[in-house]
């Protein structure tokens, strides 16, 4: 041991741990602070805005109409003569003018801020967690299979459970029960056969079909085979309009590039050393999945997710735009800009006001993104 | 090679099977029925819902439906329940009306994302550069009808074009050199439009192609010899950063289909995007089953003829 530490200094690298270099590589990127900032700038203002635009007796009234004061420019003043001393805005004045129905502006985009910012990150939340999960078990138990039998149950029982939940109650109860006879069936005949040989038939059942993985990939080709914006929409125009609805909806239909990343870290990942120890200390699947493998696959689904709550943000929009997008006693963003279209030559704005204001919160998130994306892509570095 | 295409081929036919379940069942199971578009029309008895249910074969269970919607489709037969046209004839007239912008869209985005993305990367960091990255984030991040919609108000303020539509109505007949021109200026801004979101996210990638190849050894091993730098630049780097491209244009085919929803809605375009939008709204499902599966098997064909072209053009793949 001693005589490891009388050898001289050999020249090390310098130490500088992989967190240091890219504060130091982000704080070069100038864009990407600008996006940054302006996102924490944004998240300030959503908050503060559901403070001020909820309860009974909000601060700012998103909701207050004044038939007599519409289409008032910014920074206009009420008309005191013909408004109670309630349907006064705050400050006793308009700071960004007024709609057709002589609703405050600024309330209006304030209330708007929170629900375009949740719109965003739920959805991106829920495509992350189907994207993590679908890669987790792509990558880590894909070369399992499935055999043909356990495909032949989950249709059976799926298609039981699906005419159930469609009204055909016999055909659904019976298909359910069959189903569950071949389950008890194959559990009970694997006890059975244990030590003698297996007939032909049953044999061919228990082959393996299909690897987890490919499964899973196939599913994602699939998905990716449908328009996204169309397929969005159409979904969004058969269902009941709610706020929750294109959550869910943007975030079902957008999980499939995070599956990807996930899948391709785990791949590598699982034949590294340190997997192989976890394994052999005996801890659990999920254990090794959730604390040993993902924090290590994290940072691509990080950056696409920061560009996936911009693209949300901007599809919620374009929801609105055709009509289908959060209804009515939200305000959002989106509604706001197609409601204000209808005068743009006569209130102009109403159109650029929240136009800009998502554009600027867009083009925060995507800087923000793809500044992180550079710094932590060791190929883009400079190297001379 | 052949067995290579053969089960290229198999897979994607298994996964437009898998596609076309997936559609029909999301839209048929979807609340609401097709019946119940129009409740408050006094003339939609329910005798008349019934022959309605039984003409389009709404009465039959599920699995026959879709078998009888597909084997109509891929006979030609399928008509519209709105208006009782083929399917098939309305789709391939509001294509041609699509066409002209997809063809002026593509081409704007490929000719311009290269020199834009290229410059940027070898002058990497400087003014050209920094503003390139920043007008390509604004234009990514810029809502399309916004975007659209500033436009619009500068053309018609400042120019006095007409904009909307597919050609100025009741020009009736002028010179024709007068006609061309309306059709161009109608199709300018919506191509413009359709092509600035391609033109950003092109040429940032090409830019990000570009810098990777300028960091490898053989490119710094051919400016350590003293070759001018065009022919660093052009010959050896591009070359071998241009090889994704080549497979992107199998990507370009599902835009064909398409058509943006948005732009054409604003611009009162009579395309593909319109139609399908219209057909959501009036629980068409022909339609919209019809558009979703040309465009599911046209994603495919982009994927097959990608995969085909990286085996061309890449020397290192050999299967």
């Amino acid at each position: 041991m001693n005589k490891i530490k009388n050898i001289p200094d050999a020249p090390l690298a310098p130490k500088v741990s992989r967190f240091t270099e890219s504060c130091r590589l982000f704080k070069n990127n100038r864009l990407s602070i600008l996006g940054f900032i302006t996102f924490i700038i944004f998240f300030f203002i959503a908050v503060t805005g559901l403070f001020l635009t909820s309860g009974n007796n909000p601060v700012f009234d998103p909701a207050r109409i004044r038939l007599h004061e519409k289409l008032r420019p910014p920074m206009s003043r009420p008309n005191p003569g013909t408004l109670k001393t309630s349907e006064i805005p705050p400050f006793g004045i308009y700071f960004m003018g007024t709609d057709e129905l002589g609703r405050d502006l600024f309330a209006r985009m304030l209330q708007g801020a929170w629900v375009s910012l949740t719109v965003g990150f739920v959805a991106v939340g829920i495509s992350v967690i189907v994207g993590i999960f679908m890669g987790g078990i792509a990558g880590y138990f894909g070369q399992k299979h499935i055999r043909f039998d356990q495909i032949i149950i989950t249709c059976i029982l799926f298609s039981g459970g699906a005419l159930l939940f469609m009204g055909a109650r016999h055909s659904g109860v019976k298909l359910l029960i069959i189903g569950h006879a071949c389950l008890f069936f194959f559990i009970i005949f694997k006890v059975v056969w244990r030590k003698k040989a297996m007939p032909g038939w049953i044999r061919i059942l228990r082959k393996n079909a299909i690897s987890i993985d490919t499964l899973i990939m196939r599913i994602v080709d699939i998905m990716l085979c449908f328009p996204g914006f169309f397929l969005i929409l159409t979904v969004i125009a058969l269902l009941p309009a709610s706020i929750y609805n294109i959550m869910i909806v943007i975030g079902l239909t957008s999980w499939m590039g995070t599956t990807r990343f996930v899948r391709a870290d785990f791949l590598s990942l699982r034949e590294q050393d340190f997997v192989t120890a976890a394994r052999a200390l005996g801890v659990s699947n999920f254990r090794i999945i959730f604390r040993h493998m993902m924090p290590n696959a994290i940072t691509p689904v990080l950056i696409s997710a920061t560009i996936g709550v911009a693209t949300a943000i901007l599809t919620e929009a374009g929801l609105s735009f055709l009509g289908f997008g959060v209804p009515p006693p939200h305000a959002t963003w989106g509604n706001i800009l197609s409601n204000g279209k209808n005068y743009i030559f006569d209130a102009p704005w109403l159109t650029f006001i929240p136009g800009t204001a998502i554009l600027t919160v867009v083009l925060s998130f995507n800087l923000f993104g793809e500044g992180l994306r550079e710094i932590l892509n060791p190929k883009l570095r400079d190297r001379y | 090679m052949l067995s290579f295409i053969g089960r290229n081929i198999i897979q994607k036919i298994v996964t437009l099977f898998f596609v076309s379940v997936i559609s029909f069942l999301i839209i048929h199971l979807a609340p609401g029925k097709p019946t119940q578009v129009d409740p408050m029309n006094p003339r939609f008895t329910p005798e008349l819902v019934e022959k309605f249910k039984k003409e389009f074969h709404l009465d039959k269970p599920l699995y026959k439906q879709y078998l009888i919607f597909y084997k109509d489709l891929l006979t030609g037969e399928t008509v519209s329940w709105k208006d009782n046209q083929p399917v098939l004839e309305k789709i391939w007239e509001r294509f041609l009306n699509s066409l002209p912008l997809f063809i002026v869209g593509t081409l704007l985005t490929w000719t311009l994302s290269f020199p834009v993305g290229i410059h940027s990367a070898i002058y990497r960091g400087g003014i050209y550069d920094r503003s390139a990255t920043f007008f390509s984030y604004l234009l990514i991040s810029i809502p399309g009808f916004f975007f659209a919609y500033i436009l619009i108000a500068f053309v018609v303020t400042r120019l006095h074009v007409p904009v909307i539509g597919m050609e100025t109505f009741g020009l009736g007949n002028r010179f024709w050199l007068n006609m061309v021109m309306d059709r161009l200026w109608h199709l300018l801004l919506p191509s413009i439009l359709g092509a600035t979101g391609g033109i950003a996210i092109l040429s940032r990638y090409v830019r990000g192609q570009m810098l990777e190849v300028e960091g490898e050894d053989y490119v710094r091993t051919a400016r350590a010899k003293g070759l001018p730098p065009e022919q660093v630049h052009y010959k050896h780097a591009l070359r071998n950063a241009l090889l994704p491209f080549v497979t992107m244009f199998g990507l370009i085919l599902p835009g064909l289909i398409g058509g943006s929803v948005i732009i054409e809605s604003i611009f009162s375009w009579p395309g593909m995007g319109r139609m399908a939008y219209e057909a959501i709204l009036a629980r068409d499902y022909p339609v919209i089953l019809t558009v979703n599966f040309l465009s599911a098997a046209l994603v495919l064909a982009g994927t097959f003829v990608s995969d085909i072209l990286y085996l061309i053009v890449d020397p290192r793949i050999r299967l």
